[in-house]
């Protein structure tokens, strides 16, 4: 796994596929590197010539998109890549502390694999990482991008250990983890039969529907299908009542600059 | 008079395999399709308009509008090229978590408002660009448009009206910028994700040139609903220019953070109350209405309307809905300075204002959280935040602005309370998810 051996005529044939499911090619970029990084662990040289030489641009160009992008990795990560948020919200609930923690247990630095244990089945790596979009579970980890939720620096501790000694892990908003590279053919396009393990949702996403059952409370009776209502707003109007600024100027501008069809002008 | 919560979207999250078509089906998913594809194109945009749904994603800007700007008019060039839906599903603005569970849990409900939007404005292909970093959420995605496929409500002729259409499930690749529509064209393009010149437009020269609306993921699931229970219904919900039903995320020091689907206009005080209060033995301190991008509101705030006026008129702005809340112990200087790091290592490099701004704006903050510097720093500070506001290619910039004005304005005596302690008088460890559990078993 470690050495990078030659992209195989499926993978290359799976990246003009995906290539072909664009209007212009060129838009199967991002899962294309996904699937390079499926295959070979991170982004190679040859990833790179391989997408550059189908989408008919330049190494440099597909290059210039890998290195953008923060989920392309020029290192191959672990078999679990931990990622621990510490922007502002889990930091604060404690992210930050789990991440010191992981770092002293792991003996690693950001975006580092540690030693592989004599005994261990599988390497894990760490990074911190931005928030995910997980703020009501935080403190909060991913592992190989499935939701780790409600971490403390105990669990986390156990979480890679029981990743490093090849314990089942189960997200707990999604299936049993699989490996970095699995994941990363997810995310280029080929779905792995997994959809249908794991909740629909997590505790905290369902606490105000529960509240709002124990109360009630509900949205108001369907009507039948109607179109009145409120009258029509002009542009400008509704720029007036758009909450920046930023979409105020565009809208107005849209309106003069534009020949697009006319917004009613009441 | 509407009751306090009104789950619409997110009734059906607790219901098991809530996710698959069969549930959604049986639930009456899909029959909104058909009462669109009974009315005119232009009706189900004049029902969207009547409605008054505006843009979920943070802007706020009136959804059937947005759709009303594609060019249909075959005597132009925009009007003759392809039109294109793109659903911004890029949710990575902090403190924002309402679209990855709406997505996990009920996908079907995004397709089905893909197809009737992409209706409407005579699309035929349709992307949706989730961003990398959530890969069970692709899964459901993904495994939602196989089913909408064998269905027949995606492909040709679907439902036999005569419409085709088809979706591309897009994953990013980790970039906050991508969340700016038109850097998520770039994206989704094949290119860097740096934000474009406008005008031109999206709306007339988006993907491939070609005319293109691109929506938040709660923007086009609320499609459905207005369809099928018509714009009154919607527009009954909220208050007077901020319609309908949206998805509060609470998130920190509360006793029950998560998802609250509330008429637009319910307080933070109520839903303080309904998460049970904030922990306990301790108090509100500061919190974001909408994001880290919208400026920092405090206790006093807590009565105001969370509508777009409301907002707007405490000079904030309600954004996605993202209420990240903070106690006493939590220091406003580290919140601010961590946000800060956030929207320097985001900034995609294009232009000067931003990427060199947010450099300095961190190194300045650094130093005043360690408790060097002087008073001046404040103003210059300000100063920084000055040539970045609004002089920036996008919103980014102007983003990264908001908390440090916003608690300077607030919080100015708890910047000099660093100078004169000579660094931080706060203790992280009593902020953490953990600090009260622990303090309740020594007690």
């Amino acid at each position: 796994m470690s050495t990078t051996s030659a992209l195989e005529q499926t993978t290359l044939d799976e990246l003009a596929e995906i290539a072909a499911r664009y209007p212009e090619k060129r838009s199967g970029l991002l899962p294309m590197l996904h699937l390079v990084q499926s295959a070979q662990g991170k982004v190679t040289p040859e990833g790179i010539q391989a997408c550059a030489d189908i989408l008919d641009i330049s190494p440099a160009e597909v290059s210039g998109v890998a290195t953008f992008y923060t989920m392309y990795k020029r290192r191959e990560p672990g078999d679990f890549h931990v990622g621990v948020c510490t922007n502002t919200l889990c930091a604060v609930m404690g992210g930050d502390e789990i991440l010191a923690r992981l770092q002293e247990h792991l003996g690693v630095g950001n975006d580092e694999t540690a030693e592989k244990r004599e005994g261990d089945a599988h390497t894990v790596s760490l990074e911190h990482i931005e928030c995910n979009a997980a703020c009501d579970y935080a403190p909060v980890a991913m592992v190989n991008w499935e939701f780790v939720d409600n971490l403390t620096p105990d669990t986390a501790v156990q979480l890679v250990e029981d990743l490093r000694t090849g314990k089942e892990v189960r997200s707990t908003r999604g299936p049993r983890l699989c490996s970095w590279r699995e994941v990363e053919r997810v995310l280029a396009g080929f779905p792995d039969g997994r959809a249908d393990e794991g909740p629909s949702a997590g505790p905290s996403s369902l606490v105000g529907r529960e509240i709002a059952r124990e109360r009630g409370w509900s949205a108001p009776p369907g009507a039948a299908s109607g179109t009145t209502g409120t009258e029509d707003l002009s542009a400008s109007e509704a720029a007036a009542e758009a909450d920046t600024s930023r979409a105020e100027s565009e809208t107005v501008e849209a309106d003069v600059e534009s020949t697009v069809e006319e917004p009613s002008d009441d | 008079m509407t009751d306090t919560l009104t789950p619409v979207l997110t009734e059906p999250w607790g219901v098991d395999r809530s996710w698959t078509r069969e549930v959604y089906e049986s639930r009456g998913g899909y029959r909104a399709l058909d009462t669109a594809f009974a009315m005119s194109q232009d009706d189900v945009i004049a029902a969207v308009k009547d409605s008054g749904l505006r843009g979920r994603g943070g802007a706020g800007f009136p959804t059937g509008m947005k759709w009303s700007f594609i060019p249909q008019d075959a005597s132009t060039e925009a009007g003759r090229n392809p039109k294109y839906l793109v659903v911004n599903a890029d949710e990575s603005e902090p403190g924002t978590c309402k679209d990855i569970p709406l997505m996990m849990a009920n996908p079907h409900v995004l397709v089905e408002g893909v197809i009737i939007a992409s209706y409407a404005i005579r699309a035929h292909k349709a992307f949706i660009y989730i961003r990398g970093e959530v890969v069970h959420v692709i899964r459901r995605v993904q495994n939602a448009v196989r089913e909408a496929y064998e269905a027949g409500h995606l492909g040709t002729d679907i439902h036999g009206s005569g419409y085709d259409l088809d979706v591309v499930v897009h994953a990013g690749a980790g970039a906050y910028i991508c969340g700016e529509e038109t850097a998520l064209l770039e994206g989704l393009e094949g290119r860097r994700g740096q934000p474009r010149l406008r005008p031109p437009f999206p709306a007339v020269a988006g993907l491939y040139a070609s005319p293109t609306v691109i929506n938040n993921v709660e923007s086009i699931a609320s499609v459905p609903s207005i369809v099928g229970n018509g714009a009154e219904w919607f527009s009954s919900m909220g208050t007077e220019k901020s319609k309908g039903m949206g998805i509060f995320s609470l998130s920190g020091h509360v006793k029950r953070p998560g998802q609250y689907e509330a008429p637009l206009g319910i307080t933070l005080r109520q839903l303080v109350e309904l998460a049970g209060g904030m922990r306990d033995g301790h108090e509100l301190k500061f919190w974001t209405p909408g994001g880290s991008s919208t400026p920092l509101l405090t206790a006093e705030h807590v009565d105001l309307p969370l509508d777009f006026e409301g907002m707007a008129g405490a000079g904030t702005m309600l954004g996605t809905r993202a209420l990240q809340l903070f106690d006493e112990t939590t220091c406003v200087v580290r919140a601010v300075l961590r946000w800060t790091e956030f929207y320097k290592h985001e900034s995609c490099g294009k232009c000067t204002p931003c990427r060199e701004g947010t450099w300095w704006l961190v190194q300045n903050l650094a130093r005043l959280e360690k408790g060097q510097g002087s008073e001046e720093d404040l103003d210059l500070l300000l100063d920084q935040c000055d040539n970045i506001l609004g002089r920036s290619f996008c919103a980014l910039g102007d983003g990264a602005t908001s908390p440090i004005s916003s608690s300077i304005k607030h919080f100015r005596e708890e910047y000099l309370a660093h100078l004169t302690h000579g660094g931080c008088p706060f203790d992280p460890a009593r902020s953490t998810a953990w600090a009260s559990s622990q303090q309740e078993v020594t007690a």
